[in-house]
């Protein structure tokens, strides 16, 4: 790290922000009393931008904030009440750090980035996708311990991209079945979106063509084991032209080669200029929620990046580390750029673009409904509309970590979880709707959880010296991972006559709690 | 080969029936969602009850609930249909575990104790000729208003794969999952037609059926909404419109320190997502406690009303359903449990064919008299009959078993001609004698009265090209659209 560039940044940028920043006290508790400093060379670009905008960034977070914040972008998983008091009372000056390091070593790392991929990648067991539960149960579980043991992200691609044999022995190869259909050109614009985060579809013709040839020589058969299909490398089939990589170069292919390998060399070599890119941009935008180039599996030329200079970083970061994707998570989770307030002080239409502030979004339909059960101490109950196989899954498994794109529930499809049909980011739905509000507000489904609910009945009960705030205090850190303000402390006390422990007016207040913004929204 | 010949069902299922809960044996195709073990022949295998159909049950009574409530679509213009429509609306009585045919609208007196058990004094009706179970003297005053079909007939003998047969008109097995009938007129006849009521289009009365996905391959939205609840009870506790035990007051109380409590929102007044959340709370405290979830109380009908339709879930959901319909709502099932009379058929038909009686019958004069009947299609009708030949024998103890080969469907109103009795079975009830009716016949003259080409494809968001009913080139069996009573 550069500190002379660091020291230059802040001095000015403490300049250029001192007025503002005293006319504005922080918002509590949500913003931090602390200024802006810059972290690195992410908050460098991003200062140097904002003040060539001339755009006010956001305050930097609260620990409240943050605390709450980290866990769902990272494992989404809500913080448990005693995760999130030790953090707020920690006093290491680095301990945010500490933490981000803490969290992607978890195991609901893997669960949720597992996840995600199997969005991207498609797995479920049927229609349109129809890769059989089987094969699905190898190639979730190839996905999650690819992403635990932080395999280099450039042999996961590669082992997508090259591997024959069993759709159950060989999971990988699932990556040419979960594909709509099996033309060279369908598959050649699957390959473009997932791992360029180009689409290919609307490329010329003959571009296009040029790239499906890599893979018009893919064989499929089956064998005597029900479903079972291997996927191999046939010199038989004969390819419809000549194949010409997408950066125009024509291929050349010797006989008997598996074209395949051919296309992930040229993706693969370093100086490729979309297979870098497309992964730091898409981790930027599952961080952020918006990419560097938006939409993030929409890159092309004339959809330029708001900072070219951020993106460069990342991908020579990345390439410089091995392709360890961790290394790129951390060098974001700790900037000041992904640790700005969610309160907007510039009224700037740019603002959001250039990531001025952290955006609003609400909570994944899958953390959603984890962070509930969390809360209540509850389960839920997944299982595929498909009676057969029956699926059996263990009362305490989480949303997030459901194998199969088959396996859901009502609340999941209300809450706007991907149909896993095409790979397309924006498959996923966050948006509110009316009835997912109504159901959050007034289904017996919410209410019975709640009201129920022997996890909050015991975290809320007066213990021997306690203070009559405490139960309502536990209830806060529960729910919105923070203590509640003095404000909110006497609403909520003068909610019930004898302050804090009348179970019926706690569990009003759980409710209430769980359907306000800053429960349902990542902020 | 025909499914008729094909399936195994029988002796080794029945071991694992029992009368309660009726749902504990489920038959189904091996390989429902796949193509290719139909390449020969539908293989039927017993299949013990799981955890999995409860579950899925539990999820989708509680869960797809509050859900589609609010849907409210912008209005569209109404596809183009030649003919105007006669129906506005179908109220689907669906006899869920499949009602034998014998002891409800297609009595064999003639065919003897073995096969009538004590029913065998069957009455005549107001139309001359048609005759019905002794215990339906209520239905048998409005017989011209209705007409029944003896001859419906799909061959199969399994819950799951008959249920989804007679509500979709396919086979199952195809390349894709298809909706059922209700799901198309939700698309139809609610959403694509300008529909725009709060309440969604397509509602279930109280619980979801759990045998398959109705929606099919349609989206989400097409699924009906089940209230759950219970509207016999002194509240109708429908879910996400009336929490159990949450008063008014308290339902304002909460909202008010949900208020009070949402500090983010009030640090970020002009977020346009968070103005977005308002709006939908606003919504979903209408029908919470505003006019539009008044369609569900029942109180608001005169106890006089209330007793006519009986005061059991059953009749009380009819009463629903003609307030559904009144408010525009297209598609309404009242799933009526029930009827899995594998033991002790004849117990239990003295116990519930009383109510059926008295809500049906209040139902169809009620329609009638409030000029309603003319453009509401009222179906009745579950997935097959039962076993023509009792089962006297421990543990069946007067049990009738599932039967596919020949059943009984009834429909009135919204263009069906009452009075008539379409096709006919055998003496003893086994086979059909004349005129075979499939599912499909059904649901093609069902969709034709709505206005609802039964030739024309069916849109969809996945681009797929596929008809609303099956065609010959579909390979399914088709016996022709009622042309006799519509």
């Amino acid at each position: 790290m550069n500190s002379a560039v660091n020291a230059i940044s802040i001095l000015i940028l403490t300049a250029a922000l001192a007025s503002a920043a005293t006319d504005k006290p922080p918002v509590l508790p949500f913003e931090s009393r602390a200024g802006l400093t810059s972290h690195g060379r992410i908050d460098d670009l991003a200062f140097d931008r904002w003040k060539r905008l001339g755009i006010q960034p956001a305050n930097p977070c609260s620990d409240e904030v943050f605390v709450r914040r980290v866990y769902l972008d990272v494992i989404g998983t809500l913080p448990t009440p005693e995760e999130a008091s030790q953090f707020l009372s920690d006093q290491d000056s680095d301990k945010r750090g500490a933490l981000i390091d803490r969290l992607l070593a978890r195991s609901e790392f893997a669960d949720y980035w597992a996840m995600k991929w199997s969005d991207l990648l498609r797995v479920k067991s049927e229609f349109p996708i129809n890769l059989w539960p089987n094969a699905v149960q190898a190639y979730y579980r190839w996905i999650h311990t690819s992403i635990k043991s932080n395999l280099p992200y450039d042999r996961f691609v590669r082992q997508l991209l090259v591997s024959s044999g069993s759709n159950f022995r060989v999971p990988e190869v699932n990556f040419y079945r979960a594909v709509q259909s099996k033309e060279p050109q369908t598959i050649a614009q699957a390959v473009a979106l997932t791992f360029m985060g180009a689409r290919a579809g609307n490329w010329p013709k003959a571009r296009l063509d040029g790239m499906a040839a890599f893979f018009s020589q893919i064989g499929y058969k089956s064998t005597a084991e029900w479903k079972e299909e291997i996927v191999y490398f046939d010199p038989q089939k004969a390819a419809p032209g000549p194949a010409v990589f997408p950066d125009g170069a024509p291929a050349r292919l010797a006989p008997g080669q598996d074209p395949r390998e051919v296309f992930a060399n040229w993706l693969l070599a370093p100086e490729n200029p979309w297979f870098a890119r497309n992964i730091v941009n898409r981790i930027w935008y599952w961080l952020l929620g918006r990419g560097i180039i938006h939409e993030p599996d929409d890159i092309r030329p004339d959809n330029p990046a708001v900072n070219p200079e951020v993106l460069a970083f990342l991908e020579r970061e990345l390439v410089a580390s091995h392709y360890d994707l961790k290394r790129v998570y951390r060098l974001i989770l700790t900037s000041q750029v992904y640790q700005l307030s969610s309160i907007p002080r510039t009224g700037d239409p740019r603002g959001a673009a250039n990531f001025a502030y952290y955006p609003l979004r609400r909570l994944d339909a899958e953390t959603l409904i984890d962070a509930v059960c969390q809360i209540t101490g509850t389960t839920e109950e997944y299982s595929s509309p498909i009676p057969e196989p029956f699926t059996f899954l263990p009362e305490s498994q989480r949303a997030i970590a459901l194998p199969d794109g088959s396996i859901g529930s009502g609340f999941l499809e209300m809450f706007g979880r991907p149909p896993r049909d095409t790979g397309l980011e924006s498959e996923r739905n966050n948006s509110p709707t009316a009835e997912q509000r109504l159901h959050m507000l007034n289904s017996s489904h919410i209410q019975l959880k709640i009201q129920q609910s022997a996890k909050l009945r015991t975290l809320v009960q007066l213990r021997p010296g306690g203070k009559p705030r405490d139960p309502i205090d536990r209830v806060y850190l529960a729910t919105l991972s923070r203590y509640p303000t003095v404000e909110e402390l006497k609403t909520a006390a003068a909610y019930s006559q004898s302050p804090g422990n009348k179970w019926p007016a706690i569990a009003d207040l759980a409710w209430a709690l769980v359907n306000t913004a800053e429960f349902l929204y990542r902020h | 080969m025909s499914p008729h010949q094909s399936t195994n069902f029988p002796l080794a299922s029945l071991f694992h029936d029992s009368p309660l809960p009726p749902r504990s044996q489920v038959l189904t195709l091996s390989s429902y969602s796949s193509s290719a073990c139909f390449s020969a022949s539908p293989r039927l295998r017993v299949e013990k009850d799981s955890p999995g159909i409860s579950r899925r049950d539990a999820l989708r009574r509680g869960l797809v609930g509050a859900g589609s409530l609010l849907l409210a679509a912008a209005p569209r213009p109404a596809r183009a249909a030649p003919p105007p429509p006669k129906a506005k609306a179908v109220i689907q009585i669906w006899m869920w575990g499949g009602p034998s045919h014998l002891d409800t609208l297609d009595p064999k007196p003639a065919a003897g104790y073995d096969y009538c058990g004590p029913f065998d004094k069957p009455i005549p009706t107001n139309v001359t000729g048609m005759e019905i179970n002794e215990l339906l003297p209520l239905l048998a005053r409005q017989a011209d208003k209705y007409s029944i079909i003896r001859s419906m007939t799909h061959g199969v003998f399994a819950h799951e794969t008959a249920s989804y047969m007679v509500q979709t008109g396919r086979k199952p097995g195809e390349r894709l999952l298809y909706p059922c009938v209700g799901a198309v007129v939700s698309l139809l006849r609610g959403y694509n037609a300008g529909y725009s009521g709060l309440i969604p289009p397509y509602i279930v009365l109280t619980e979801a059926q759990g045998r398959f996905s109705e929606n099919g391959f349609l989206e989400e939205r097409y699924r009906p909404f089940a209230t759950g609840g219970d509207p016999a009870q002194a509240r109708f506790a429908v879910e996400g419109v009336v929490a159990q035990g949450v008063s008014d007051q308290r339902q304002k109380d909460r909202r008010e320190l949900l208020h009070n409590l949402n500090t983010l929102e009030k640090a970020l007044t002009n977020d346009p997502s968070l103005q977005a959340l308002d709006e939908t709370e606003r919504q979903a405290y209408e029908l919470i406690l505003g006019d539009a979830g008044k369609v569900f109380d029942l109180s608001q009908e005169t106890d006089e009303m209330r007793d006519r339709y009986g005061r059991n879930t059953f009749g009380q959901s009819c009463l629903v359903a003609r307030r559904l319909v009144e408010r525009g709502v297209p598609y309404i099932t009242i799933n009526y449990e029930g009827w899995d009379t594998h033991r002790q058929n004849f117990q239990v038909m003295r116990q519930k064919l009383p109510q059926m009686d008295k809500g049906m019958a209040t139902l169809l004069q009620d329609l009638s008299q409030r000029g309603l009947l003319s453009s509401t299609i009222v179906w009745w009708g579950g997935e097959f009959g039962r076993t023509p030949k009792v089962m006297w024998e421990a543990p069946w103890n007067g049990g009738r078993n599932h039967w596919g080969d020949v059943f009984c469907a009834l429909v009135a109103g919204g263009g069906f001609k009452g009075g008539h009795v379409v096709g006919a079975s055998d003496a003893k009830g086994e086979q059909v004698r004349d005129r075979p009716v499939y599912p499909c016949d059904l649901i093609g003259s069902i969709y034709e009265l709505l206005g609802i080409d039964p030739g024309g494809k069916l849109p969809n968001s996945q681009g797929l090209d596929v008809h609303m009913t099956p065609t010959v080139a579909d390979g399914i069996k088709m016996g022709g659209r009622l042309k006799e009573i519509v």
